[in-house]
């Protein structure tokens, strides 16, 4: 008899729906039908049972093929690369647990690794505009409860977070919002009209790379101040007008994604919305949030966080030290700069991300990629450790876009034999300390 | 195990009522003993302070409010991040230290057990994942109820009954120790960009007052039996003229009678004391009021203080009051974290830099100082720096040098910038009490370990309690007269025992123990109608499933359960 496993978490975006139905074949080894996921997290767990998935781990040959060997081989290679290498960038980490995190940071102690996650090519800016200016915020189920006024600005939830606006932003009736949708001003800003402008009541198409001067128009406005007649396309009307209905609202969100992160100005974007919401708190309730993308790179930030004190791009090759320092010790950086010896990939496709130029140097170097499936980055690899799905084939613990952190559940059995994230990294750490007390590799 | 014997050290024990007196210590099997085998090992404490692990009452250590500190201050790693000798992990920050720093620190300055302050019950999860990684120390935490939806309900209709069944079944999603209530309807109204700064204001929409709600929550604990009691964040924190609501909120306590099986004789736990008592109008006029306030703590024999002194030191406030960082963000413009949680909570961050040559700063620290040397019972006054708040926890070693040495602090105040006009506004130069090191056992064992509810095993010396052993590089007979020297001891046991394990020696970290999580278990009668509000609450206003909500067995894999019975009560 198929069964039913509820309350799973979706295991593709920061949105983490935790409502997801999986219905599984009789013997938990197949994934039968999924409900309540939208398109994108329900071919997540397709991926589950797409044939032809690698089962077992593979290294290159001289002659450019892949040959099939033990996990014990690929680990004991891994290990040697990492123990040889002076430093190594070890990126990715955000479809993994945060469990599986730990056990990766204590290598990397060991070792002398980068530890980096996706933030670097995302929301990494974000993150340097929090280091500056702070962030005024708040939890999903406030925006659902309480929110009367919506922005989404940069960033197209109908298309990179399909439920978020279901769920918590614009359609959902919470405690002090029973009229759902229709108590709720919804404004998008962006320079296309998107599936999510449709969804607004008010659209301000921003001329490309001008959302800075936007932004600093909004905070004059908020202020009572004077404007020139348009502002980054906007007339000056347009600007007073929907700062006055911000202000008239009682609890407004701005939501924001990669046309702020970016777009010219990247940081300093951010600085200036999250210096507008700060502003708006002398009016009404006002809050900001960053549409994290990639599933559990918030939870990587948290641990590097709770662990070295930065949210991404920590150095550890100095062993007695972590540092942190945009430019110096981010991925595409190190790279470009070819200042690592070794990669280490796991969770996150570099490979389809990354500048051109990053992966030509990464490819040029012992590489080895931790990933369920084949990807463009595991075919630069020496070698491929496939590993279970987390959030579909093993539990673990996921970070949403507001920072609440969810355990997230097993569905079905991983193919016969495979390891885990955690089960392989913590082979690998023993063995970089068999290596490491015989004095190296 | 293996056993061993602590010889000749000088021990101070307020539960044996033993003051400095020769006496050797036995462990064995993690406990101490009466006697131990003629194969134990001993250890040498001639001319040194023996006395039990010390615990933190009230500090935050773990949890998102404290991770956003770390990583949205970079800036806090530059002043203090190395590792230091022993077999430690790499250790970085300063007024917020990552996990193994932390449980490092602690052991360190000879601390076995932290309560991490404030948990929001969504983010327990969190707290959990860091209490986990943190090394050494045991740990549990209080879950923040004060501005929480059922419970405002219930408490609105004085529903005592379904207050306590909200709470058992909270502290068992959660792993929870206790009931913390922190500025209570202020931080609800905060989630409209407003807050009640007396304990009367009435919480926007939910038509009750922080009396009522502390009140409520007092009795609901006392019937549950909880370890221990409800532990409070006032409302009006740092502002001037604030200890009026401060005596007041304190006198909800009275009358209200202790129950539990744990030698618990507190109903409140008033925290961060020094915060609450200040007089004046403005920052112009901003007086201590730690004498009032002391005058009627002192009296008042059913409540417990801790201090929050202020270390002078540039440091990261982080607190559930989140109207109160906007605030200290419209007052130094650095720049400002907020978190409001749905239905229960929310937080604020905000760096903040303890100036000696700005008045106001000088006078928090004299004020924080007065309290602990106004206080006539150590057994009810503990000290703490509201970690991270008042300062880091690193700076306790300094702390006791300020209370225990009249010279080294009056060297202090007499160096303030202005230090005629601090003088004037605060009690300090003319108190000439010295701590000893009797009370401070007091103050930082026993009297939080009875606090707390955990008097049976932490807190002492005596045989059959947990063998977690400080010993410092003091001789009492010649205690140090300078600063730095005492500062050097206390930050550098000679030696901590951890459940009968070393894991400091000579100041280093050579053992990570086996740290557990404590929380309660409340067991109450069943209750549907709760059950039901839970049901509806998640599945209408929660943004996770209630099946998604439980802190999970693996995050706390050696936990500690203390199981309390209210069925019958
Ligand atoms: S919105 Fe994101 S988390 Fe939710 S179902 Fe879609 S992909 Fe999954
Ligand atoms: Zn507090
Ligand atoms: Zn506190």
């Amino acid at each position: 008899m198929p069964k039913d496993v509820t309350d799973v978490i979706c295991p593709f975006c920061g949105t983490l729906c935790d409502d997801v139905v999986v219905t599984v074949s009789d013997d938990n080894k197949t994934i039968l039908s999924v409900k309540n996921a939208c398109a994108i997290g329900a071919e997540k767990f397709n991926h589950q049972r797409l044939p032809g998935r690698v089962k077992r781990p593979r290294m290159r040959q001289p002659d450019g093929t892949y040959k099939e060997v033990s996990y014990d081989e690929a680990i004991d290679w891994t290990a040697k690369m990492l123990v040889k290498s002076r430093k190594t960038l070890m990126y990715g980490w955000a479809s993994t647990s945060c469990q599986a995190m730990s056990i990766g940071h204590e290598i990397a102690e060991k070792v002398g690794g980068i530890v980096d996650n996706c933030a670097t090519v995302c929301h990494g800016s974000s993150l340097i505009a929090i280091e500056d200016v702070g962030v005024p915020s708040c939890t999903l189920g406030e925006v659902k409860n309480r929110a009367d006024r919506v922005i989404f600005w940069g960033c197209n939830p109908a298309h990179a977070h399909p439920r978020h606006m279901s769920r918590y932003s614009i359609f959902p009736r919470g405690f002090f919002t029973v009229k759902g949708h229709k108590g709720r001003k919804i404004y998008c800003v962006d320079c296309r009209y998107t599936d999510t402008a449709k969804c607004a009541d008010t659209f301000i198409q921003v001329q490309q790379g001008f959302d800075y001067e936007l932004l600093d128009a909004f905070r004059t406005a908020a202020r009572g101040e004077a404007l020139p007649d348009t502002v980054g396309g906007v007339p000056k009307e347009k600007i007073y007008e929907v700062v006055e209905e911000l202000k008239g609202g009682r609890f407004g969100i701005i939501f924001f994604g990669m046309g702020l992160t970016h777009t010219m100005g990247r940081n300093h974007n951010i600085d200036e919305a999250i210096c507008l919401t700060r502003d708006m708190n002398d009016f009404t309730k006002f809050v900001i949030m960053a549409m994290r993308g990639h599933w559990n790179v918030t939870g990587s930030g948290q641990v590097l966080g709770w662990q070295y004190g930065f949210p991404y791009a920590v150095d550890l090759s100095r062993r007695d030290q972590a540092r942190h320092q945009t430019g110096e010790t981010t991925s595409v950086d190190l790279l470009n700069r070819n200042e690592v010896e070794a990669c280490f990939y796991i969770a996150t496709d570099p490979g389809a991300h990354f500048p051109i130029n990053a992966m030509i140097s990464s490819s040029k170097k012992p590489t080895v990629t931790i990933d369920p499936h084949i990807n463009c980055t595991t075919e630069i690899s020496d070698v491929h450790i496939p590993v279970a799905m987390v959030g579909v084939e093993v539990g673990g613990c996921a970070y949403r876009m507001d920072n609440v952190p969810i355990e997230t559940r097993k569905v079905v059995e991983p193919p016969e034999g495979m390891l885990t994230d955690e089960e392989v990294l913590t082979k690998i750490n023993n063995r970089v300390d068999e290596l490491l007390a015989k004095g190296g590799a | 195990m293996s056993e061993y014997i602590i010889k000749n050290g000088h021990v101070f024990d307020p539960v044996q009522g033993i003051k400095g007196d020769k006496k050797d210590i036995a462990v064995k099997d993690g406990k101490i003993v009466e006697k131990v085998s003629s194969s134990a090992k001993v250890i040498d404490a001639k001319d040194k302070t023996v006395m039990a692990g010390a615990l933190e009452v009230h500090a935050h250590v773990a949890g998102p409010k404290v991770n956003a500190g770390r990583w949205y201050r970079p800036e806090d790693k530059h002043f203090d991040s190395h590792k230091k000798p022993g077999i430690t992990r790499i250790e970085g920050g300063k007024s917020i230290p990552t996990v193994f720093k932390t449980g490092y620190e602690y052991a360190r300055m000879g601390f076995t057990f932290a309560m991490e302050a404030a948990m929001p019950p969504l983010y327990a999860r969190h707290v959990h994942e860091e209490i986990h990684d943190t090394p050494i120390i045991d740990e549990a935490a209080l879950p923040v109820l004060g501005n929480n939806w059922f419970i405002m309900e219930y408490l609105k209709n004085n529903e005592v009954e379904n207050t306590a069944a909200y709470i058992s079944w909270l502290m068992r999603q959660t792993k929870g120790y206790g009931v913390k209530v922190v500025n209570p309807g202020g931080t609800e109204a905060w989630a409209w960009g407003l807050n009640c700064l007396t304990i009367h204001d009435p919480v926007p929409y939910f038509d009750i007052t922080p009396a009522e709600i502390m009140t409520g929550l007092m009795t609901a604990n006392e019937y549950l039996g909880l370890p221990h009691s409800m532990h409070v964040h006032q409302n009006d924190l740092g502002n001037p003229g604030n200890y009026k609501t401060t005596i007041e909120t304190l006198q909800l306590a009275e009358g209200v009678k202790p129950k539990n099986t744990f030698g618990r004789e507190q109903v409140m736990h008033s925290t961060h004391l020094q915060f609450h008592s200040y007089k004046g109008t403005n920052w112009g006029d901003f007086e201590s009021a730690a004498k009032e306030v002391m005058d009627y703590v002192n009296k008042q024999k059913n409540i417990t203080i801790d201090t929050g002194n202020v270390t002078l030191d540039e440091t990261t406030t982080m607190t559930a009051d989140g109207p109160f960082e906007h605030h200290l963000h419209g007052l130094n413009h650095l720049k400002w974290f907020n978190v409001d949680v749905e239905l229960e909570t929310a937080a604020g961050v905000v760096p903040y830099i303890y100036d000696p040559n700005i008045s106001v700063c000088a006078k928090q620290w004299c004020i924080g100082l007065e309290i602990a040397l106004m206080a006539k019972d150590p057994m009810r006054c503990f000290i703490t720096t509201d970690h991270p708040n008042a300062g880091p926890f690193t700076r306790y070693p300094r702390v006791y040098s300020w209370l225990m040495s009249k010279k080294v602090r009056d060297e202090r105040l007499n160096t303030f910038k202005n230090a005629d006009k601090v003088i004037g506004a605060t009690y300090l130069a003319n108190i000439d009490r010295e701590i000893t090191l009797y009370e401070l056992a007091q103050m930082t064992r026993a009297g939080p370990a009875k606090c707390l509810g955990l008097m049976k095993d932490y807190g002492g010396l005596k045989a059959g309690m947990n063998a977690d052993i400080a010993i410092y590089d003091i001789n009492p007979d010649k205690f140090p007269s300078d600063g730095p020297a005492i500062e050097k001891a206390f930050g550098n046991a000679a030696y901590l025992f951890k459940d009968g394990r070393i894991c400091v020696e000579g100041g280093k970290v050579v053992d990570m123990g086996q740290k557990k999580t404590f929380w309660v278990d409340a067991k109450v009668p069943e209750n549907k109608q709760v059950m039901h509000d839970v049901r509806e609450k998640f599945l209408r206003y929660y943004s996770v499933n209630e099946n998604n909500y439980p802190v999970p067995e693996s995050y706390a894999p050696h936990q500690h359960i203390i199981t309390v019975d209210a069925t019958k009560a």
